[in-house]
């Protein structure tokens, strides 16, 4: 519990807060290829510059929003709730839920709301479409690749195996099966858990 | 309208389960369609599962239809990862919670990694071809998974370069 312990105790002002909303504002607009690109600058921002998450808390927000069913982005709504509990409670805490992910979503939302809208109105146009199919081969492989960093996170063959092996097994099960995909995280839930993997 | 929430809530939001739901089990959209509309999620500033929610959602039920699936995208991950922070604030200790968090990452790894490969298929109609596609592929997992470049130059490199073979094998 030294995560805990160590926790920044903070006050923060209505002025914090709206920097905040502004910040995440911000980092929605450069968030193309998905939020997880945004997280350097959030690190500055929160850990480095305003000092209201310690790296502990940073990592742990996005280490339960990856093992969590749910869009990843979760982990941005994680660091509002670990900002306001450490302003002093639920309510902050919650509050701060509303300012990151009111912040982080709703630019992005629009922009991307409007533009495949006009995407889709003009879908015959010979650009929209070399576009959509062209990128078509790229977007299969940034899948793949994702999958693979995640699974690379663990680097020590000799200890990790079972875990790579696992991940390979899931793989293919997926691919040649098809399994409701909630059941195998409950499998590796369990393995995870007694410790077998 | 409210069958989109639903539909949507019934799942985490994993992409892996988003395609397996809308391509496979509601065949909604091939394959080849939900690879577009990925794309374009993609190069969007923003949470990709999310715009996808918005994108399909508005396509069929206009805006109502955009902000209930991202709604219904968001609601239930949102107050079960909450709660996950409140269990993992009280046994972050317990190694037990530590190993089925790992566990699940490694389990979500495969899942996405399945997808990709399923999807692969999708190449087929491609007006490039089969083997241009799948250099393309070969070079941006090399470029993103082996030598972790930047995202934004690969979408823009070779993104690009697609893009402009693509243009050129269409007919005007």
């Amino acid at each position: 519990m030294s995560a805990l312990a160590a926790a920044p105790s903070l006050s923060l002002q209505w002025s914090d807060w709206l920097d905040l909303l502004t910040h995440y504002l911000t980092f929605s607009v450069m968030s193309v290829g998905g939020v997880i690109s945004t997280l350097p600058e959030m690190h500055r921002y929160l850990v480095e510059h305003q000092r209201w998450l310690n790296d502990v808390q940073f990592n742990a927000s996005i280490a339960i929003a990856q093992a969590a069913p749910g869009p990843n982005l979760l982990f941005v709504a994680l660091m509002g709730w670990t900002i306001g509990m450490n302003a002093g409670g639920t309510p902050l805490a919650l509050l701060g839920v509303l300012i990151t992910m009111t912040g982080i979503l709703l630019p992005s939302s629009t922009i991307s709301y409007l533009g495949a809208r006009w995407g889709h109105r003009n879908r015959d146009l010979r650009a929209v479409r070399a576009f959509k199919q062209g990128m078509a081969p790229i977007v299969i492989a940034l899948l793949i690749a994702t999958g693979w960093i995640l699974a690379s996170a663990h680097k020590d063959p000799a200890r990790d195996w079972p875990l790579w092996l696992l991940t390979g097994a899931t793989t293919l099960i997926v691919w040649r099966c098809r399994i409701h995909l909630l059941w195998l995280l409950a499998v590796g839930a369990i393995l995870g858990g007694f410790g077998v993997v | 309208m409210s069958f989109t929430l639903l539909a949507l809530q019934g799942f985490g939001g994993v992409l892996a389960i988003v395609q397996q739901e809308l391509v496979e089990r509601k065949r909604w959209m091939t394959k080849e369609e939900f690879v577009e509309e990925w794309a374009v999620a993609q190069i969007m500033p923003g949470p990709n599962v999310v715009n996808l929610a918005l994108m399909i959602g508005g396509r069929h039920f206009g805006l109502p239809g955009a902000i209930a699936a991202a709604a219904g995208m968001l609601a239930i991950p949102l107050v079960l990862v909450l709660l996950l922070a409140l269990v993992y604030g009280q046994y972050a200790g317990h190694p037990a919670v530590s190993g089925a968090l790992r566990g699940m990452a490694a389990v979500a790894a495969g899942l996405i990694i399945a997808t990709g490969i399923k999807l692969f298929a999708a190449l087929k109609n491609n007006p490039l071809g089969v083997p241009v596609c799948v250099a393309l592929a070969v070079a941006s997992f090399v470029c993103i998974a082996l030598l972790r470049v930047p995202l934004v130059y690969v979408l823009l490199g070779l993104g690009g370069l697609a893009c402009v073979l693509t243009y050129r094998k269409l007919r005007p």
